[in-house]
């Protein structure tokens, strides 16, 4: 016993590390009171090593402390992706105005964003119902804090109460919703859930329930729609820094445990020679999701054109990605799970370098309207040109990377005869472009209004903006290690 | 069901009475959520919730699986439980320091 539980825990390194990251920079914070760099480069160099164990797990697939977590290559990619946002984010965190006026309580940031990204990682690899409720709550729990985080503003204070309440009461419904799941199959890992459902009758009714109270679990983490209203309040008031971390690392982990649940347990077994898996007979869950997702995209889009806060917009068009994401999941197959992982590795770059563009504004004018971005292209062409990548990506329009993430799931609704949604795929991102135009035209078209001046970045900020640029325009014509690098995450660990 | 027939059932309580104790908790608790504008009442709604959850979870233990796992997963909620409130807690005082009031309706800064 004793020598199983070390052996599983060498194979959790990255979590050992990021779990001392937080203990160290609490008291790092406690010695060097004054010193908010120090413990910056400590909650870095914590992430950076954690993200470097991860790539020794790459190709391992196993299932560590009894069933309750499993390394494979799913859990691998999105704790990769998870750790570079999380790097991104505190690289972020040192140049953002909002986060360096109260570095008195640099610790508490760090530390929870050290946390945070603790609780994504064992989002990615849980396999069992109850690992997936403690980590979805270590993650949520860290994420209100740090929604409310300069808490004197009231803006921020008012989204950590809407972020705690919708997240405590989606996070009640989905813990109902599994005790329903505990009752119908009497086990809390996935593969008894999936032998109990396959071979044994249990009642549509209840499955149906249970499943619909663990969608508004996972719903909320993604920010799908019905489930979606804390986002735009949420993404509003947080400090930028999160509500970047939030609408990229969030959403994958969310994503990533999502489809753990619904592939390991809903399904019949493993996936048929071609890649594509069956629902449970009798129970199509997929179906639910296809409705989810058309009303994910629709209304996201459809909202995000009446908005005139950048963030609040940014927050509705993280919530039409999350739409189209979800279209991959629908079809059940290898190749649509491929694609939702190729479009998170895009959605990484995009979105942060959008979020990256709006702080850096932010710092300089104090305003995050579309109305204070008039001008903006003369007033700062570097800003101004790579607002128009980050855009047209988002728009996923080639030759930017935007356009391979879109391509990948739409051939893979194709090739699952899911004609009509592809359908509506292809008009909600027609729609998207309208209101990423409207940011650009302003950026170009208008003249700006009172202060006219140049705007100047430091080198490092420069740097950060380049390394997310250059990858936005590469990935568009350069993808093929990407797609195969999505290929063979697919893989999730099963029981034989 | 006759009332003697009705107190008989009573008396010899199985596994509904639970399931239908804890739907009754879910939906009292869904129904505060909803109808309460104090947050500490809508936070007194989700405790409700996730106590509803618990109850399942031993029952089932108890009376279906036979096994302990249910009731160590009702342990971890009731901890989990405690840190979310401890957490609720702290931002609706930090939100009565800054807007003075504790009721849901009236904080609402952030608006399309």
């Amino acid at each position: 016993m004793g020598r199983q539980v070390l052996e599983n825990l060498s194979n959790f390194w990255p979590e050992t590390v990021l779990t001392i990251t937080v203990c160290v920079a609490i008291v790092a914070n406690l010695i060097f009171r004054k010193n908010a760099k120090l413990i910056s480069y400590i909650s870095l160099a914590g992430v950076l090593t954690a993200g470097f164990l991860v790539t020794r797990q790459i190709g391992m697939s196993q299932s560590v402390f009894s069933g309750m977590a499993a390394v494979d290559p799913f859990a691998v990619f999105f704790k990769l992706l998870i750790a570079t946002t999380s790097v991104v984010i505190i690289l972020f965190s040192m140049y953002s105005a909002e986060v360096q006026a109260t570095f008195k309580r640099a610790g508490e940031y760090y530390s929870l964003l050290a946390a945070l990204t603790l609780g994504m990682f064992l989002m990615a690899g849980a396999t069992n119902l109850l690992m997936m409720v403690l980590a979805m709550e270590l993650t949520s729990l860290s994420s209100y804090i740090l929604a409310g985080y300069t808490k004197e503003a009231p803006d921020s204070s008012e989204a950590s109460l809407k972020y705690i309440i919708y997240g405590a009461l989606s996070s009640g419904l989905m813990l109902y919703g599994i005790s329903i799941i505990f009752g119908l199959t009497g086990a809390t890992d996935v593969y008894g859930v999936n032998r109990a459902l396959v071979s044994g009758q249990t009642s549509y009714i209840a499955l149906l329930v249970a499943s619909i109270l663990i969608i508004a679990g996972f719903g909320y983490k993604i920010s799908a729609v019905p489930f979606h209203f804390w986002t735009p309040d949420v993404y509003e008031g947080a400090p930028v820094t999160i509500t970047a971390f939030l609408s990229v690392a969030s959403k994958a982990a969310g994503f990533a445990m999502m489809i753990r649940f619904f592939f390991m347990t809903l399904t019949v077994g493993a996936p048929l020679s071609d890649g594509t898996w069956l629902a449970l007979q009798g129970f199509e869950w997929n179906k639910i999701l296809a409705i989810l997702s058309v009303l994910t995209m629709t209304l996201g889009n459809l909202v995000a054109v009446w908005q005139n806060n950048l963030k609040r917009l940014l927050a509705y068009s993280s919530i039409a990605h999350a739409g189209y994401m979800l279209m991959g999941v629908v079809v059940l197959s290898d190749k649509g799970l491929a694609a939702v992982l190729i479009y998170f590795v895009v959605y990484l770059f995009m979105n942060l370098g959008a979020f990256y563009v709006v702080m850096l504004v932010a710092n300089k004018t104090g305003s995050e309207d579309i109305d204070s971005y008039k001008g903006m292209g003369y007033r700062s062409p570097l800003i101004g040109v790579a607002m128009v990548i980050f855009f047209i990506s988002l728009t996923g329009l080639p030759p930017t990377a935007g356009f391979i993430g879109k391509l990948f799931l739409f051939v893979a609704l194709l090739d699952a005869k899911w004609i009509w949604l592809a359908v509506v795929g292809a008009i909600n991102s027609v729609v998207s472009l309208y209101y990423y135009v409207r940011v650009l035209r302003n950026m170009f078209l208008r003249d700006p209004e009172g202060d006219a001046g140049l705007i100047r970045f430091s080198p490092g900020q420069v740097i950060i903006l380049l390394v997310l640029l250059i990858p936005t325009l590469l990935f568009g014509i350069y993808y093929a290690p990407i797609v195969e690098f999505a290929n063979a995450s697919v893989l999730m660990f099963r029981i034989q | 069901m006759s009332p003697a027939e009705f107190l008989q059932w009573l008396k010899t309580p199985g596994l509904n009475h639970f399931l239908i104790l804890s739907a009754l908790l879910f939906s009292l608790g869904i129904y505060a959520i909803l109808s309460r504008r104090n947050a500490i009442m809508v936070l007194m709604g989700i405790e409700l919730i996730l106590n509803a959850a618990n109850i399942n979870f031993i029952a089932f233990s108890r009376y279906s699986t036979g096994t302990l796992d249910g009731q160590i997963v009702a342990i971890f909620v009731i901890i989990l439980a405690a840190a979310e409130v401890a957490i609720a807690l702290a931002i609706v005082l930090n939100i009565y320091q800054t807007f003075n009031t504790v009721n849901v309706d009236e904080i609402n800064q952030l608006k399309d």
